[in-house]
C-alpha cells in the first residue's frame, strides 16, 4: 500500500552554469573569493549570488496525493516531463522529496531500467546474481529462480560468456528475465515494456500480466497505451508535476488524449531541460511553437517556430524538427539546410526561425517532436530528443478510412497517380469491374 | 503429486506465491508490516538496521570488484605483488641504501619497508578506489535505493584481498631472512581492522565530496602521493625526534603502519604509546565526521551525481 500526501520535488536550476549539474570547487572557491572582494569594495551591496548565475527551483513534482490500495494495479500516463519518472524516483527511495510524505507498506522494489548494474566482463551467469542482488532479491531467491530466470532468457548455451559478446537481443532478454522474476509486494515499472523484439515483448506483457493478477501492488508508467489498458485496473494522469485526472483506467486515457490534442501546441520551457553532454552550451533551444497554436492537420501546411538563444558566434547552422512514433522510430525530419541555407549566428537572449512545410504527410496519430540546432553536417550544438508531444489530427482531405483508425496504415500516405494499361491481367480485372 | 511442487517452491507463479505469502504472512502478523516514510530531511530512524538488510548487495558488489579486477589481466594476481615489492626494492635502496635510515632493532631494512607498505598500500588502496566509488557506479545510484554506504565500504574488501596476497608475499620474505613474527601477529586482525576504519573515514568524506566536487579526482592522486611521503612507510616512525613524535603520530596512517610493524617485527618495533592513541583519536573523529557527513548528503546524490 502506498499513500502520497502532497508530495514535491523541486530542482535547482543555475541559467548560468548550466552546462554540468556538478559543481567545481574552483568555481566555488572563484566566487567566494570574488563575492568577498566585492564585500570589500562595495559594502553595500550585500552578499553576492556565486559566480553570478541565478538560482531557481523547478517543480518536478508540486502537491501530488494519491493512494493505491494492496492488489491495485495503477498506471502513470502523461507526457515527457510531466514528472512520471520524478514520482517513481522519489517512490523508489532514489531522491528525496522536497515536500509532502509518502507511507509505504511491504517491500517494495523498483524497475526503471533493465540491466542495472550488468557488467560487461562478468558473464551471463554472475550477471544473473548481481543484477538480482542490485534488485532486491536475496541470493536463495535467485538461486531458486536460476532456470526459470535463464529458460525465460533463453540464453542456456550463453551463460558462461561475459555479456560484452553477446547479441542486443540477448543481453535485453537475461537483463528482462532477471526483472521479470522479482517478488516483492509492491512493484515499480518504468517503461521496461518497450525492449526486445515484438515477440520477447508479448512474452514480457505475459509475465507482467502473471505478476499483477496474483495480488501484487504494481505502479507502472508508460507511454504504450495499449499496455496500461490491458495490465492496469486504475490509472492517474500527471500534467507539469501534478496530478490532472486520477479514475478508471478508460476515463484516464480519455482524459490523456483529449489532453494531448488540444493543448500545447507549444512549449517554452525547453530552456531549463537539463541536457547530455555539452549540449546546449553554445546555442540553446528555448521553446518550439507549432502552427501558432492552431492544430496540426493531416494533409495541409504547418508552421513550427523555433525560439533559441545563442551563447557565443556559430556558424554553418541549421535547425532540425524530427517526429517519432511514441516507441521511438523516427519518421519524419524536416532539416532547414535541406535544401535551403545554413546560417551564422550572432549571440542573441532570444531569438525566433519560422520553418513551413507546405503538406503534413504524417497520418493522425500521436507523435513525438525533437529540435536540435546542427552546425556543418554533423555536429550538434543543442539537441531535445522529447521536446513536445504532438498529435496531428484528421483534416477535410484525410480519407475517412484513416481518420477512423489509426493503426495499420503506416506513418505517411502519400499521393500517387495510377496508370492501367501496363499488366495485362490488371487490365483483365479492370474490364471486368466496368 | 502436488506435494513435491509446494517443497520445491518453483511450481510456477502460483506456487510461487503461495510460498511468499506462507513465508510472509507470520512476519507481518507479529513484527508489524514494514512501513517505510519518505519524508524531506527525515533521518532516517533505522540506519543501521537498514544497512544489515543489504549485507547482501554489499557482498556481492565487493564480489563484483575483485572478480573484474582479476579478470582479463595477462598476469591477474601478480599485479597485487610486483607494486608493492617494486616499491619495497626502491625505497629500500633510497632510504636503507642511500640515505642510511636506522632500521628498527636487528630487523632487515626489506622487511621494515615491507611492513610499512602493506598497512600504506591497504589505506591508500580504499581511499583511492573509494573516492571515486560513487562517480564509477552513478548509473546505479540513478536507478536504484540502496544504502549510499556499501559502494564505499566494499571498496575496502577488494583492498583487504589484495592485502592477504601482501602478506603472502611477507611472510615468504621473512622466511627468505629467517625472521620470525612471534606470537604478536595473533593480534595483526585487529590492526587490519582499525586500518580499514582508519581508512573509511576520509574515504567517506572524499567519496561524497567528489560527487559535488569532480575537482577531487585531480586531488586524490596528489594527496596519495604526499601521504606516501609523510607516513613512515619507507623509514621507520623511531626516526622522528621525540618532541614531535606525538605530533607526527597525529597522522592516522603513522598508528595504523607502527601498529603492523608492532605485530609483524616481533618485537623490535615498540608501540610509541601516546602516538599510537592520538591516531587512533585521529582515525575516530575522522570516521565519525566521515560517516556523518556522508549521511547528511547521501539523499541529494541521485540529484547531483
Amino acid at each position: 500500500m502506498i499513500r502520497a500526501d502532497g508530495l514535491g520535488k523541486a530542482y535547482m536550476i543555475g541559467h548560468a552554469v548550466e552546462r554540468d549539474r556538478y559543481v567545481a570547487l574552483r568555481d566555488v572557491l572563484a566566487g567566494a573569493a570574488r563575492a568577498a572582494i566585492g564585500r570589500i569594495r562595495d559594502p553595500a551591496r550585500g552578499p553576492g549570488v556565486s559566480g553570478g548565475e541565478s538560482i531557481e527551483a523547478f517543480w518536478a513534482l508540486k502537491d501530488v496525493s494519491f493512494e493505491v490500495r494492496r492488489g491495485e494495479v495503477l498506471g502513470i500516463v502523461g507526457r515527457n516531463g510531466a514528472g512520471k519518472s520524478t514520482l517513481l524516483k522519489v517512490l523508489s527511495r532514489i531522491t528525496e522529496p522536497t515536500r509532502g510524505r509518502v507511507e509505504i507498506r511491504g517491500r517494495l522494489a523498483s524497475l526503471l531500467e533493465v540491466g542495472t548494474g550488468f557488467h560487461p566482463e562478468l558473464t551471463g551467469r554472475e550477471n544473473i546474481f548481481l543484477n538480482g542482488a542490485i534488485l532486491g532479491m536475496t541470493r536463495a531467491e535467485i538461486r531458486r529462480k536460476f532456470d526459470e530466470i535463464v529458460a525465460f532468457a533463453e540464453v542456456e548455451k550463453f551463460l558462461d560468456t561475459p555479456v560484452k559478446r553477446y547479441s542486443s537481443g540477448m543481453y535485453v532478454r537475461l537483463a528482462f528475465a532477471v526483472a521479470a522474476h522479482l517478488e516483492p509486494e509492491i512493484l515499480v515499472v518504468d517503461e521496461v515494456l518497450s525492449v526486445g523484439d515484438a515477440e520477447f515483448q508479448k512474452k514480457c506483457l505475459g509475465k507482467m500480466q502473471d505478476v499483477a493478477g496474483h495480488g501484487r501492488t504494481v505502479l507502472f508508467v508508460s507511454h504504450n497505451l495499449s499496455s496500461v489498458r490491458s495490465l492496469c485496473n486504475r490509472a492517474t494522469m500527471l500534467d507539469r508535476g501534478r496530478v490532472a485526472y486520477n479514475g478508471g483506467v478508460e476515463d484516464t486515457l480519455a482524459n490523456y488524449l483529449a489532453e494531448m490534442k488540444t493543448t500545447h501546441m507549444a512549449c517554452d520551457d525547453l530552456g531549463a531541460r537539463p541536457r547530455e553532454g555539452h549540449f546546449g552550451e553554445r546555442g540553446r533551444i528555448l521553446g518550439v511553437k507549432i502552427n501558432s497554436d492552431q492544430a496540426l492537420a493531416h494533409g495541409l501546411p504547418a508552421e513550427f517556430e523555433i525560439s533559441y538563444s545563442v551563447q557565443s558566434p556559430i556558424e554553418g547552422i541549421a535547425f532540425s524538427l524530427g517526429f517519432s512514433t511514441p516507441d521511438g522510430a523516427k519518421v519524419m525530419c524536416i532539416d532547414t539546410d535541406i535544401p535551403g541555407p545554413r546560417f551564422r549566428l550572432r549571440p542573441t537572449k532570444q531569438s525566433k526561425v519560422r520553418v513551413s512545410i507546405d503538406r503534413m504527410h504524417l497520418a493522425p496519430t500521436e507523435y513525438i517532436l525533437s529540435a536540435a540546432i546542427r552546425s556543418g553536417d554533423n555536429f550538434l550544438i543543442d539537441y531535445i530528443p522529447d521536446a513536445l508531444s504532438v498529435t496531428v489530427m484528421p483534416s477535410a482531405k484525410t480519407p475517412a478510412v484513416i481518420a477512423l483508425r489509426t493503426t495499420g496504415h503506416g506513418g505517411v500516405r502519400y499521393p500517387c497517380s495510377t496508370e492501367v494499361n501496363v499488366p495485362a491481367s490488371l487490365n483483365d480485372a479492370v474490364r471486368n469491374d466496368q | 503429486m502436488t506435494m513435491p511442487q509446494l517443497e520445491h517452491g518453483d511450481a510456477g507463479p502460483a506456487g510461487d506465491v503461495m510460498q511468499t505469502h506462507v513465508e510472509r504472512a507470520p512476519a507481518a502478523k507479529t513484527a508489524g508490516e514494514r512501513v517505510v516514510v519518505l519524508e524531506a530531511g527525515r533521518a532516517e530512524s533505522n540506519y543501521w538496521r537498514d544497512l544489515w538488510n543489504y549485507r547482501e548487495l554489499f557482498l556481492i558488489l565487493a564480489w563484483r570488484d575483485v572478480a573484474v579486477r582479476y579478470k582479463q589481466t595477462a598476469i591477474g594476481v601478480a599485479w597485487a605483488v610486483i607494486r608493492p615489492l617494486t616499491t619495497m626494492v626502491i625505497f629500500t635502496i633510497i632510504f636503507g641504501r642511500l640515505a642510511k635510515l636506522p632500521s628498527e632493532g636487528a630487523t632487515p631494512y626489506p622487511i621494515l619497508v615491507l611492513a610499512g607498505m602493506l598497512p600504506w598500500f591497504l589505506f591508500s588502496s580504499i581511499l583511492g578506489d573509494a573516492s571515486s566509488s560513487l562517480i564509477g557506479n552513478a548509473n546505479l545510484i540513478g536507478k536504484v535505493y540502496f544504502p549510499r554506504i556499501i559502494l564505499p565500504a566494499s571498496t575496502a574488501v577488494v583492498a583487504l584481498v589484495d592485502l592477504a596476497i601482501n602478506l603472502v608475499v611477507l611472510l615468504t620474505l621473512m622466511a627468505f631472512y629467517g625472521f620470525l613474527p612471534g606470537w604478536r601477529i595473533a593480534l595483526l586482525p585487529a590492526f587490519i581492522a582499525f586500518a580499514v576504519v582508519a581508512s573509511l573515514g576520509p574515504a567517506l568524506l572524499t567519496a561524497a565530496l567528489n560527487v559535488k566536487y569532480r575537482d577531487f579526482r585531480f586531488i586524490m592522486p596528489f594527496l596519495l602521493q604526499i601521504g606516501l611521503y609523510v607516513s613512515p612507510v619507507g623509514f621507520s616512525s623511531s626516526v622522528v625526534p621525540d618532541g614531535w613524535r606525538l605530533l607526527y603520530s597525529l597522522n592516522p596512517v603513522v598508528g595504523v603502519i607502527d601498529g603492523f610493524r608492532w605485530c609483524l617485527l616481533g618485537g623490535e618495533s615498540p608501540l610509541y604509546i601516546p602516538g599510537f592513541v592520538g591516531s587512533c583519536v585521529v582515525a575516530g573523529l575522522l570516521a565519525w565526521l566521515g560517516v556523518a557527513y556522508f549521511r547528511k548528503v547521501e539523499r541529494t546524490f541521485a540529484d547531483v551525481i
